[in-house]
């Protein structure tokens, strides 16, 4: 069969315009793809490190004259972890030298001890071996981060602390445990003690106010916006400036909360329920734009029949159009709060960019958020908080990639196609 | 559907209503700290151990900087306002008179130690031996001509600041100007310098606006960039850069000094002990303000301050001296100590 197109220049071209921009289509896909999983990879990788952490085993003298059980609750435990660490290394004299071999172990090294014995009395009354916490320093060396030949020139981690730290590695007195102290305490300054769950906490407390506040409001807004509002001025007015808002940078949100919240309703400055409101207020439009695009969405025909049928306005709204809408609200709602659980700025000026270590038990408690708490590492001098800001960042990422899943999966298993 | 509906309105109805309640300034519990970012790791350090070693909550720490969190300390007493501010500089005269004029009249400032402030580069290269002439002629916009004449800064390399020095394009990366660190290396560093020369120093009496001016105002031609208020990034970026200098406190230099070496400035060189006694020519002292109404209201303060002022926290061998803070010497911080006993009110 012949062409009965005849291949002209001019299709020729026309051709070539095509393939070129199907390329180039596909070359900007793999280079945003590329960035993506050059991003992943790399936290990720840093991130790694931050799931172990080193741990070093002591024959801690817990005998009679060492510790009196009798008084173990109120006894401080320093000194024998010291002298643990002296008997371990008995060369070391000089005062200086003895500093730098306590700073093998972590300054919680001393409660690590008194929690073990506290939990266990059978411990007390002999030469036990007790597994205490690194410091971050060791941490990073054991692992391997922080390379020999650069270790003799920091000040906290002389060749010495190396030293110490081959030898017991020789006896098979450092061993690299999971770190389950990243996902169940607070933040400390101590990269070794610290951990995610006060922010994770505080970020769930905002957005559990953020969703309370915003979800129903958005919603009956959208649902009044949009099948009861008269059409005039005024509602497009409305209309424009919901528009306007939901482009308005969050930082702005921030200042209204400090305004407002803050310094008008009194309420208490770094608070989760503070958050959550100003949290609310940015994802407000976000809510109502998608509900009402949901809303839209409803054939006609289904109103008519409703209204054909006797039914009020109000009957043919709430009985039959919202709820076919709403599970398109819950995505436009659940995309929102993910937009909410990744920002910082806003919470910067109601004052929960914060050291908060306790974790927070009610809306009123001081509390962090995620975002916060990796801004807060990433700004931090010791190096062993970059594997731990990694590693924030990788479970920041696992909540948004869970809550965007959740939101196609309400989608495609509750929507109405018309 | 509809249950869930009434829950999710009950639950919006019931913040709502809690958060007009709690409109009335709750009694707080812990203590609530603000101000410089360049304190915060020593304070969240103290605040952190006092947590752990009494039956008080741990402080609440927020970084805000030294201007920042003076204005919060002084906008008023009661349990919405914070009960301490970190300072990277001394509280001003006409801060003083803010917070007298909202009700704080009693202050006790308390001095914690050390900051130094350092230039540094990449262990790639070979370090750098600076005056604090050359880092002004380096940096500033406008350097002396030699005929008692300012003329825009004509130096491109190291080199040509002083002969000694290698050839290298001058690049240094900075904080930017909303930082403490950039005030104290604008005065110290800058200004030191600046008035090594005869008679910009007689200037200072004749037209202090013009030194100021001349003394304070770094270059824009792209040889000083302002690399941001994270010091983690700058380090980053010399590592990066070999050729390239970097200003940042000393607590980033001592965790990172693996990587990145300090310029000697005047022949000192930025260590421990030589910002400790006062001869590395940048450093600054860093303080804390307690507003003395809160103490007896706010529960733990006093005790706080016993955890700070205590040999095992900031004195020589204390535990803020390996997050990098600098003591004071002993007479130095007996006499604080025995202020911030006593609560002894500010005096300027």
């Amino acid at each position: 069969m012949t062409d009965f197109i005849e291949s002209t220049p001019r299709l020729r071209r026309r051709h070539a315009a095509e393939s070129r921009f199907r390329w180039a289509g596909r070359i900007a896909i793999f280079i945003s793809l590329g960035f993506l999983a050059v991003m992943t990879v790399s936290i990720g990788w840093t991130a790694v490190g931050a799931l172990t952490q080193t741990h070093i085993a002591l024959d801690v003298d817990l005998g009679p004259q060492a510790v009196d059980p009798a008084k173990a609750e109120s006894m401080r435990f320093g000194k024998i972890v010291k002298k643990a660490l002296r008997d371990r290394f008995p060369d070391v004299k000089k005062r200086k030298d003895k500093r730098k071999l306590y700073g093998l172990l972590s300054p919680d090294a001393a409660f690590e001890l008194k929690r073990q014995i506290l939990a266990n009395r059978e411990l007390l009354g002999g030469t036990r071996k007790i597994w205490f916490t690194s410091s971050d320093t060791a941490n990073i060396y054991a692992k391997g981060t922080l390379t020999t030949a650069a270790v003799k020139d920091t000040r906290q981690f002389g060749a010495e602390q190396a030293g110490w730290i081959d030898a017991l590695e020789a006896d098979g007195n450092v061993e690299q445990r999971f770190n389950t102290r990243f996902f169940t305490s607070g933040d400390s300054r101590e990269p070794e003690l610290a951990g995610i769950l006060s922010a994770l906490v505080g970020s769930m407390l905002s957005l559990a106010v953020c969703f309370a506040l915003s979800f129903p409001i958005g919603i009956f807004a959208a649902i009044y916006l949009e099948e009861f509002a008269p059409k005039n001025r005024i509602s497009e007015l409305i209309e424009i400036n919901i528009n306007n808002l939901a482009a308005v940078p969050s930082i702005v949100f921030g200042l209204l909360g400090l305004a407002i919240f803050l310094n008008v309703f009194g309420l208490p400055r770094s608070s989760p329920l503070v958050g959550g409101m100003v949290l609310s207020l940015m994802t407000l439009p976000t809510i109502i734009i998608a509900s009402r695009a949901c809303l839209r969405g409803v054939p006609p025909s289904i109103r008519e029949a409703a209204l054909a049928m006797g039914a009020s306005p109000i009957q043919a709204t709430f009985h039959h159009v919202a709820p076919l809408a709403l599970p398109g609200m819950f995505t436009g709602a659940i995309v929102g709060m993910a937009r909410a659980l990744g920002d910082t700025a806003p919470l910067l000026m109601i004052g929960m960019v914060a050291f908060i270590v306790d974790i927070p038990k009610s809306l009123l408690e001081p509390a962090t958020a995620l975002p916060v708490q990796i801004f807060l590492w990433a700004d931090s001098p010791e190096r062993a908080f970059l594997e731990k800001t990694s590693a924030a960042i990788i479970v920041l990422l696992v909540f948004l990639v869970a809550m965007n899943l959740a939101a196609i999966i309400l989608r495609k298993k509750f929507e109405i196609r018309f | 559907m509809p249950k869930m509906k009434t829950t999710l309105t009950a639950l919006a109805v019931s913040a709502v209503a809690m958060a007009a309640t709690s409109g009335a300034a709750v009694a707080r519990e812990q203590i609530k700290i603000v101000g410089s970012s360049t304190v915060f790791p020593f304070a969240t350090t103290v605040a952190e151990r006092f947590g752990k070693n009494t039956s008080f909550k741990t402080p609440v720490v927020e970084s805000t900087g030294s201007g920042g969190g003076l204005k919060l300390f002084c906008a008023g007493v009661g349990v919405e306002h914070p009960d301490i501010t970190n300072a990277s500089r001394r509280i001003k005269a006409s801060e003083v008179a803010k917070c007298a004029k909202n009700g704080i009249t009693d202050i006790v400032e308390v001095k914690i130690g050390y900051d130094g402030i350092v230039l540094a580069n990449s262990r790639k290269s070979d370090p750098y031996k600076l005056t604090l002439q050359d880092v002004f002629l380096a940096l500033a916009k406008d350097v002396p001509d030699g005929d008692g004449k300012t003329m825009a800064n004509p130096y491109k390399t190291w080199r040509d600041v002083n002969a000694e020095l290698p050839d290298v394009k001058i690049e240094v990366l900075g904080p930017p100007p909303t930082s403490g660190t950039r005030d104290a290396f604008v005065e110290l560093a800058m200004e030191g310098g600046c008035k090594k020369f005869e008679w910009i120093k007689a200037m200072k009496k004749a037209d202090k606006k013009a030194y100021k001016s001349l003394c304070h105002t770094i270059r824009e031609d792209g040889a000083f960039i302002e690399a941001g208020e994270n010091d983690n990034l700058i380090v980053k970026k010399l590592n990066a850069n070999p050729g390239a200098l970097g200003i940042f406190g000393f607590s980033f230099l001592d965790q990172n000094s693996d990587s990145v070496q300090g310029s000697t400035i005047d022949g000192e060189a930025p260590e421990f002990e030589k910002i400790a006694d006062g001869s590395y020519p940048v450093s600054r002292s860093l303080f804390f303000y307690v507003k003395k109404a809160h103490i007896g209201t706010v529960p733990g303060i006093e005790d706080f301050l016993a955890e700070f002022a205590n040999e095992d926290t900031w004195g020589e061998d204390g535990y803020l001296t390996d997050k990098g803070l600098i003591p004071m010497g002993d007479e130095e911080r007996a006499e604080w100590e025995a202020k911030v006993k006593s609560l002894t009110n500010l005096s300027m």
